[in-house]
């Protein structure tokens, strides 16, 4: 079993084999022989191998003749590979002993060297996974030749793996049997997560080496709710799966009811429940799902994975359309949030022993002023366009606070003189992240209009652990009474100065800290679209006493595991289907 | 049953272009080839396995030849691993 984790494009969750499409195209199915036809599909095997040496030979002598004889050499590692005694006798014995269709056998096998020669130590030895690959593309192409499959014509539900799509496969898709994408690339532009939204099935995208990493009829789990992909899950994590698919599923089916409903407590106190997202057309999603506005659009998808900087242009195009979308509707721009596990060309220059306390976020900002002026302009005309709020991201104290706005000052002179509209009343929030800002978010309080509580950096600052290291994972959690207490002071702050209280991390779409975040006082719950209704229906089961109630219990409590057992045990009761 | 150590001597190690001689100069004999290094064990006449085998210079190779042409077969193959670098053309 493996996990991998990319960028969640669609939700949803989807359980089935895969069909992989390498750069070729090719699809290699899982597909089985009778056992009658075991001499036919090895003589075609055979025929394949020799017909792939009769290639390799030929481009040796063409390659030895015209470049040299020092080139032509490169080609006699296939021509070995061809040959292999032990590779062929790997790939026969699937054949005859698994009735493995010849194709199948042969990426099954060869993807297994790759495997190992992409774990070997010696980077040269390595990279020879290349000439792997290449053999294995040449037996395909001689096996399959020219009765190439279409994707038009499938027989079994499956999940497409690919390095991308193009629209002419998705148009040739047979929609009814696909279950789910999940690609290599992913970028705003990615076409994949707009079709898997149109079609309503789950996609992640951005997931490296997927397609060398699953071999076609590997069963795959995508859960476009986390941006998961599990190869070859054992039977515990598929059962998981399936209970949770259910579950999403019965959510899914209480959508009509519960979308127009109003994010309310059983006693009438109202929240707003937001959507955060990546891209403009994330939007969609949200509103489908009920949210009333975007409380954490994330900008860094307009850096990453291009070669130069976006122009103010480019900026100005995303959130005017965001805005479209949203048809009067709030939006959140937190502005650049690069550094750490986000790189751009430019902010891959620092070589940072600790990225995370490094110079990401504001910061980078701050020290690419232009860079964050081109953002700050384009931010500021849109929203002349429809309601738009700025949030500046990982402030650690004052100064940076008053240096960003006053960066936005001068944005805003220029465009009055040069005679451009915005809002001039465009709100101003500061994200509480980092442990720092919660303790003085009295005084944050004063100098801005509204706070977003980043519970994920918040956490990981406060309690020192890197979530993704997974030797010291289990010791991230939010509910930590430290955290906890972090966030009271947060809260207070705001109440004392009226600014408004939002929370745009995870901890906000995790239904078992409702009644802690309800109890605080939180207005805003923005969260990923894949959560909206489960915490719509959270709001929509508790009263602000029992909230309030069970927010005092939890700070009685002095440590993560009383916390999140308590608030699991009062979720299971309250919401028994969502936890069955 | 014929058998001797020999250690890797060229630059680069058993990389691509060593391993395909390697296998190219055993298949030429009918004897069954083993090759150990530190406690793995592959067959001589598959370059994927020689290759994965990963033996980086001063690595020290045992081959073991097994067959009716053993002798001639081992002896082949120490000369091709001693002169590595030596006979960069198909021999």
């Amino acid at each position: 079993m493996e996990i991998r984790k990319g960028i969640a494009v669609s939700p949803g969750l989807a359980i089935a084999s895969a069909i992989v499409l390498d750069s070729e195209q090719f699809r290699i199915p899982r597909r089985s022989i009778e056992p009658r036809e075991t001499a036919a599909e090895l003589a075609r095997f055979q025929g394949a191998v020799q017909r792939a040496l009769a290639e390799v030979r030929g481009l040796r002598e063409r390659v030895a003749t015209d470049v040299g004889e020092k080139l032509g050499a490169i080609f006699d590692v296939q021509d070995a590979l061809l040959t292999d005694p032990r590779v062929s006798e790997g790939i026969c014995e699937l054949v005859q002993r698994e009735h493995y269709a010849p194709e199948y056998a042969v990426s099954t096998v060869l993807r297994g060297y790759a495997k190992k020669f992409l774990s070997l130590p010696n980077r040269y030895m390595s990279e020879r996974v290349a000439d792997v690959y290449d053999v294995e593309k040449r037996l395909l192409r001689n096996l399959i030749g020219a009765k190439r499959e279409t994707l038009g014509t499938l027989r079994d539900p499956a999940i497409i793996v690919a390095h991308d799509l193009s629209p002419s496969q998705t148009a040739s898709l047979d929609r009814s049997k696909i279950l789910a994408f999940a690609t290599e690339t992913g970028g705003r532009t990615s076409h994949t997560a707009i079709v898997a939204r149109a079609m309503g099935i789950p996609a992640v995208v951005g997931l490296k080496n997927i397609t060398s990493d699953v071999a076609g009829g590997d069963t795959v789990i995508v859960d476009g709710n986390h941006g998961l992909v599990i190869i070859n899950p054992d039977t515990l994590t598929i059962a998981r799966s399936r209970e949770a698919n259910e579950r999403f599923r019965r959510m899914e089916r209480e959508l009509g009811d519960l979308r127009d409903l109003p994010a309310v407590t059983l006693d009438g106190h109202e929240v707003k429940l937001w959507g955060n997202i990546e891209f403009p057309h994330d939007i969609e999603t949200c509103l489908a799902r009920g949210a009333t506005g975007i409380g954490l659009y994330r900008t860094e998808f307009l850096y990453l994975d291009r070669g130069e900087d976006p122009t103010e242009e480019d900026h100005f195009q995303a959130y005017a359309e965001a805005i479209d979308h949203l048809k009067g509707l709030t939006l959140t721009i937190r502005t650049c949030d690069l550094g750490a596990d986000k790189f751009t060309h430019l902010s891959g220059e620092y070589d940072e022993r600790n990225p995370f306390l490094g110079c990401r976020s504001i910061r980078f900002s701050l020290q690419h002023i232009a860079l964050f002026k081109t953002q700050l302009r384009a931010i500021l005309r849109a929203s002349a366009l429809g309601p738009t709020r700025i949030m500046f991201p990982l402030v650690t104290n004052l100064k940076e606070l008053r240096q960003a706005k006053m960066l936005l000052a001068d944005v805003r002179e220029d465009l009055e003189e040069e005679g451009a509209s915005f809002d001039a009343d465009m709100k101003v929030g500061v994200m509480i992240e980092v442990p720092s800002a919660a303790i003085m978010a009295r005084h944050f309080a004063r100098e801005c209009d509204f706070f977003s509580v980043g519970t994920n950096d918040l956490t990981q600052y406060a309690l020192a652990v890197d979530r993704s290291n997974e030797c010291v994972a289990s010791l991230y959690t939010p509910g930590h009474p430290a955290v906890l207490r972090l966030m009271k002071t947060v809260a207070e702050a705001a109440h004392e100065s009226g600014v408004e209280l939002s929370v745009c991390g995870e901890m906000a779409g995790d239904p078992i800290y409702i009644p802690v975040l309800l109890g605080l006082g939180v207005q805003v719950f923005s969260v990923s679209p894949a959560t909206l209704l489960e915490i719509k229906k959270g709001i929509r089961t508790i009263t602000m006493d029992q909230a309030r109630e069970v927010c005092d219990r939890v700070f009685q409590f002095d440590s993560d595991r009383e916390v999140d057992a308590y608030l699991g045990e009062i979720a299971r009761r309250r919401l028994p289907e969502m936890f069955a | 049953m014929a058998s001797e150590e020999v250690q890797i001597i060229n630059r680069q190690g058993l990389h691509a272009r060593p391993a395909t001689q390697f296998v190219e100069t055993a298949n030429r004999f009918s004897s069954r080839v083993a090759v150990y290094k530190d406690n793995q064990k592959v067959n001589g006449k598959s370059i994927m396995e020689m290759m994965l085998l990963d033996a980086e210079r001063g690595a020290v190779l045992r081959i073991e030849t097994q067959g009716a042409d053993a002798e001639p077969c081992l002896e082949a193959l120490v000369q091709v691993v001693r002169h590595f670098d030596k006979n960069p053309k198909k021999p």
